[in-house]
């Protein structure tokens, strides 16, 4: 009997991996692409799953397993294929042995995110085949016959979800009898022609990649994948991905061309539904992805002035268009959002042991690189700790760029545990090499935070829970040669001001790792609780610079002009920060 | 049958994406088309939190285009006002009994709403409160308090009460699940009077 589940795309990828009889899965988390591998790993028994340090060794380690015949995925947010561009730049020549699936999760609208680039472009770049699914259904059934095209036409395979389709839950037929598919792996022969892209080798490997394109390109025009819903044939539109269910929507009665193959684009198809209707009108979410590709067939497209090229897609928006275009519909009448509230900034969790770093930086006046996870809200009032923000690992490069272009005072690049396996090992190893006197920090609390808490080489657990080695941030510093590389307890705000004064005034290169568990992951939200004792509080305003969510306003004094602070004891977990803080003794643990 | 809208809001940490899973599950149950949609990610750290169902005979898109939500579900009052522009106009909203102040108010960078209540009243007229909170601890727990939520939603949804229930047990573990059962039926009854 087949069975019908409700299922985010990210869910249903890893249920689709299984059926496939995908043998081989690595991945780096990062919303919203992080779930895909969380849920592999409940089919571990027939995947072989893992989190690996950063998306390019994950894309690595699924080339290796497709190289020796098996099924192979790896997953990642947008940003993470930046990371993993070289080697698929290269295995996309090689060609895939074993069927081999990258799944890209983008994120329009930048929900989580620091940019919104569109990777079609990306997948196009490096010749490979591209999926876009509307939905759950779609994602499903689409990375099962991604395995098939990439084994049949040796190409690394894409399958493009965006935050709505990653996040949306959807009704999936997973089929009859669902578990493990049995597929035989694909032979491994030694082969250093196709293996070894030496540039005599990578030549033909290169004309080969075109040949397969062009292929591709047929395949494109056959695929169900790449449909025509006929309908009112005055206008004829042209979608993809999750923007076809905002296309149903708002244009219900139009003829469409919905493409989940969206490369190579079936040109031949594109002519044709084109021709078959009056106007041709292209709806797609960031990048004008297809439509320069359409016009450059010479077709003409309907041109307009609703922006559609940034940003999330959403039936409002397509609704501005339908009324530009057709003038047939209004928007909708809607209550005006109300800018008056007061907002809900996301800040550091109450007892979070990024907080105190932060503190003791902005005390100490830092020029402060940051980098990406949690602690990036160091940035914000009343910690006011961070200057910069690039990508992940790049804090490191960043502060000893400050340096090199004479920048003065205290030079400090603060990442954390994860943050630093994935990409900031090579950056202080560039510190030491170049003579840089920087300092970096490391807040080490021991998981991947901001993804949702996903073990590391620190954590001692690998994805499937077994036990691994715990790697100390530390010791690969001294391996690399750094003579000054301290270990600090994240919730000793004394120490944390005497090691780091003494660190950042050094005038030598060091590292110093601030060690303290997330409070959520190490289960301690409720560890503790501290009270201000009102009598003895002398509305100094000491504690509210640690901005911990537990500390509120209490009673005003002085006209109103200052306020006794207040601790909620239901949000309070206890990390005792606030009371070194105090230098009147007015806060106490309670419990 | 028409597509029915529901925006569920609040704040991160009230079990709301608990709540609009198992809307959700009920109304697949029910044999509809649905879709769930949610925001992961920054808005978990004690930030707003939305998540949206839509259910019916056949559902495109994954979000609610603003002004068109049929029902506003808010876990807190302050909240209510913030996402006003999802509800339709003929809308209905359902909303908790609470307040969590925000942290930019408690720790003073912005003002307090100082006529939350009138403001609301003006808002939704129609509203329907429902005091979460107090009956979570009348039947002895406090984190059951969105299911107390959920059961005075379903009185708001074309889903008998079996069929939430059994969505309910499919989600929820063994070990909470009677103690979940009898917060829904608090807020059930809380509704039906
Ligand atoms: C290239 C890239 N991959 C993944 C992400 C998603 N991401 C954001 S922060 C983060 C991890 C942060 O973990 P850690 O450095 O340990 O800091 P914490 O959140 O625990 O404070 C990840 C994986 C990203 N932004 N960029
Ligand atoms: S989840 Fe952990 S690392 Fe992130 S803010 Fe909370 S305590 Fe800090
Ligand atoms: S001890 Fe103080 S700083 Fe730590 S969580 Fe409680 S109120 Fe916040």
């Amino acid at each position: 009997m087949s069975q019908k589940i409700l299922l985010s795309a990210n869910e249903a990828v890893a249920w689709a991996a299984c059926k496939a009889g995908c043998a081989v899965a690595s991945a780096y988390p990062g919303t919203p692409s992080t779930e895909i591998m969380e849920n592999v790993a409940k089919f571990k028994d027939s995947i072989n799953c893992e989190w690996a340090v950063n998306e390019k060794v994950a894309m690595e380690v699924a080339i290796g397993a497709s190289i020796a015949g098996a099924r192979a995925l790896t997953a990642m947010k947008h940003v993470g294929l930046n990371v993993a561009m070289d080697p698929l730049m290269t295995y996309t020549y090689v060609g895939a042995n074993g069927g081999f699936v990258v799944v890209t999760a983008d994120d329009p609208g930048m929900h989580s995110s620091q940019n919104e680039q569109d990777n079609r472009t990306l997948v196009k770049f490096a010749r490979a085949a591209l999926f876009e699914p509307s939905d759950s259904q779609e994602a499903f059934d689409m990375v099962i016959a991604a395995f098939e095209v990439s084994e049949t036409y040796q190409v690394p395979a894409f399958v493009r979800l965006t935050t709505r389709t990653s996040h949306t839950s959807t009704v999936v037929d997973v089929g009859d009898g669902f578990g493990p598919g049995k597929v035989d792996r694909k032979p491994y022969v030694k082969d250093i022609k196709r293996y070894i892209p030496v540039p005599m080798f990578a030549r033909p490997q290169r004309l080969k990649a075109q040949e397969r394109t062009e292929a591709l390109r047929a395949f494109a025009c056959g695929t169900p994948f790449n449909r025509v819903e006929a309908g009112d044939k005055r206008l004829g539109i042209i979608t993809s991905g999750v923007t076809y269910q905002y296309v149903k929507e708002v244009f219900p009665e139009f003829s469409v061309l919905k493409l989940g193959f969206s490369n190579p684009l079936p040109f031949e198809l594109i002519k044709t539904f084109a021709a078959s209707v009056d106007r041709v009108l292209v709806i797609e979410e960031l990048d004008p992805f297809i439509e320069d590709q359409v016009r450059a067939l010479g077709v003409p497209v309907v041109a307009h002035t609703t922006e559609l090229n940034m940003l999330e897609m959403n039936a409002v928006r397509l609704t501005a268009l339908r009324k530009e275009i057709l003038g047939d519909v209004e928007l909708p009448a809607v209550r005006r959002t109300d800018e008056g509230l007061p907002t809900r900034p996301p800040v550091l969790c109450a007892g979070c042991s990024h907080r105190g770093v932060f503190y003791t930086l902005a005390k100490l006046g830092a020029t402060v690189t940051g980098d990406i996870g949690c602690y990036t809200l160091g940035a914000f009032p009343p910690l006011n700790a961070m200057d910069t923000t690039i990508c992940m690992g790049a804090s490191i490069g960043n502060v000893f760029g400050m340096e090199k272009a004479g920048m003065k005072g205290r030079l400090c690049a603060v990442l954390g545990d994860s943050t630093f396996f994935h990409s900031g090992m090579t950056g202080i190893l560039n510190v030491l090499y170049n003579g840089g006197t920087i300092t970096t920090v490391v807040l080490d609390n021991r998981i991947t935070g901001m993804t949702g808490h996903q073990d590391n080489p620190g954590s001692g657990k690998t994805l499937c829970g077994e036990p691994a080695p715990v790697t100390d941030i530390g010791e690969v510093a001294k391996a690399m040669g750094f003579k000054r590389v301290v270990k600090v307890d994240a919730y000793d705000l004394a120490a944390l001001e005497r090691v780091l004064k003494e660190e950042l005034d050094s005038g030598e290169p060091s590292v110093v790792i601030a060690g303290g568990p997330c409070r959520i992951a190490a289960k301690l939200t409720n560890a503790g609780t501290y009270e201000v004792d009102a009598a003895a509080c002398k509305a100094c305003g000491a504690c509210f610079k640690l901005g911990c969510p537990a500390i509120e306003r209490g009673e005003a004094v002085a006209d109103g002009k200052r306020f006794k602070s207040h601790i909620d004891p239901v949000q309070c977990s206890g990390c005792d920060l606030c009371r070194q803080t105090c230098k009147f003794n007015a806060i106490k643990k309670i419990r | 049958m028409k597509t029915t809208n529901v925006s569920l809001v609040g704040v991160g940490g009230q079990g709301i994406l608990l709540t609009s899973d198992i809307l959700a599950k009920t109304a697949a149950l029910a044999g509809l088309d649905v879709k769930k949609s949610e925001i992961h990610g920054m808005a978990q750290r004690g930030g707003s939190v939305i998540s949206q169902v839509r259910f019916g005979e056949k559902v495109y898109s994954p979000i609610i285009p603003e002004g068109t939500s049929d029902l506003l579900v808010s876990f807190d009052r302050l909240e209510a006002l913030r996402w006003r522009h999802l509800l339709a106009p003929e809308g209905r909203a359902l909303i908790n009994n609470m307040y969590l102040t925000p942290i930019t108010v408690s720790s003073g960078q912005q003002p307090a709403v100082p006529d939350l209540a009138a403001r609301l009243e003006a808002e939704y007229p129609q509203a329907l409160y429902i005091d979460a909170m107090t009956l979570a601890k009348a039947v002895g727990n406090t984190r059951a308090m969105n299911m107390v939520f959920a059961g005075a939603l379903s009185t708001l949804t074309p889903f008998g009460v079996e069929v939430w229930k059994q969505a309910m047990r499919e989600r929820i573990s063994a070990k909470l699940i009677d103690i979940n059962i009898k917060a829904f039926d608090a807020g059930r009854n809380a509704v039906k009077g």
